[in-house]
């Protein structure tokens, strides 16, 4: 049962990177970063389960954060379009 | 009793690996990007949700229930979020939803 859990995240998370590699355009790219940031949070937690050392969580509750930075990273990126690193391409001649 | 929560377990894992297959198949076939962020919120509300409850009914009342219940909350914040985020972006930088009424699509 955990078995099959993990192999369907894996499937999962690889139909994610064939959509982050050929989405037309960069909001695909962001949402299958996010689908896979959060489907690695699923695989940490399911592993662990699976080898009977629910230790794991901690590394999941970890990505679980590194997912609220990346969120508000792309907040940032629907708010200026960009990540602020153009502005900085200008400031430096 | 030991049984029944193995099964009730069972169950939701099996759910929301479905759920999280059916989601991943939409993302890739799905033929515009607004169908496509749908298919993106099922796997992180159905399928994420369906997989730790599943491991929480498995877990039992333990420390490590409290930490699963953690992940679910900080989920279930960020990912609708980030999706609500994503959308009004990309309908603010002129990405336009498919229109099957036109000939053109858009």
């Amino acid at each position: 049962m955990f078995a099959v859990a993990v192999a369907a995240i894996l499937i999962t998370m690889s139909l994610a990177l064939a959509r982050a590699a050929l989405g037309p355009t960069v909001f695909d790219r962001i949402l299958a970063l996010n689908m896979f940031g959060t489907k690695t949070v699923l695989l940490i937690a399911v592993f662990g389960f699976l080898t009977r050392r629910p230790h794991f969580l901690d590394l999941a509750l970890l990505y679980t954060l590194i997912n609220f930075i990346g969120a508000i990273a792309v907040l940032r990126f629907s708010r200026y379009g960009h990540f602020g690193d153009s502005e900085l391409e200008q400031r430096i001649p | 009793m030991s049984l029944l929560v193995d099964v009730i377990s069972g169950a939701c894992i099996v759910a929301g690996s479905f759920f999280a297959v059916v989601g991943g198949i939409g993302i890739l076939r799905l033929p515009d990007f607004y169908s496509r962020l749908h298919g993106g919120g099922i796997t992180d509300t159905m399928g994420a949700g369906l997989i730790l409850v599943g491991l929480m009914f498995h877990a039992g009342l333990t420390l490590v229930t409290v930490k699963l219940v953690m992940i679910l909350f900080l989920l279930f914040v960020t990912s609708p979020t980030s999706c609500h985020a994503l959308a009004s972006s990309a309908l603010a930088h002129g990405v336009r939803p498919l229109d099957p009424r036109r000939r053109d699509g858009h």
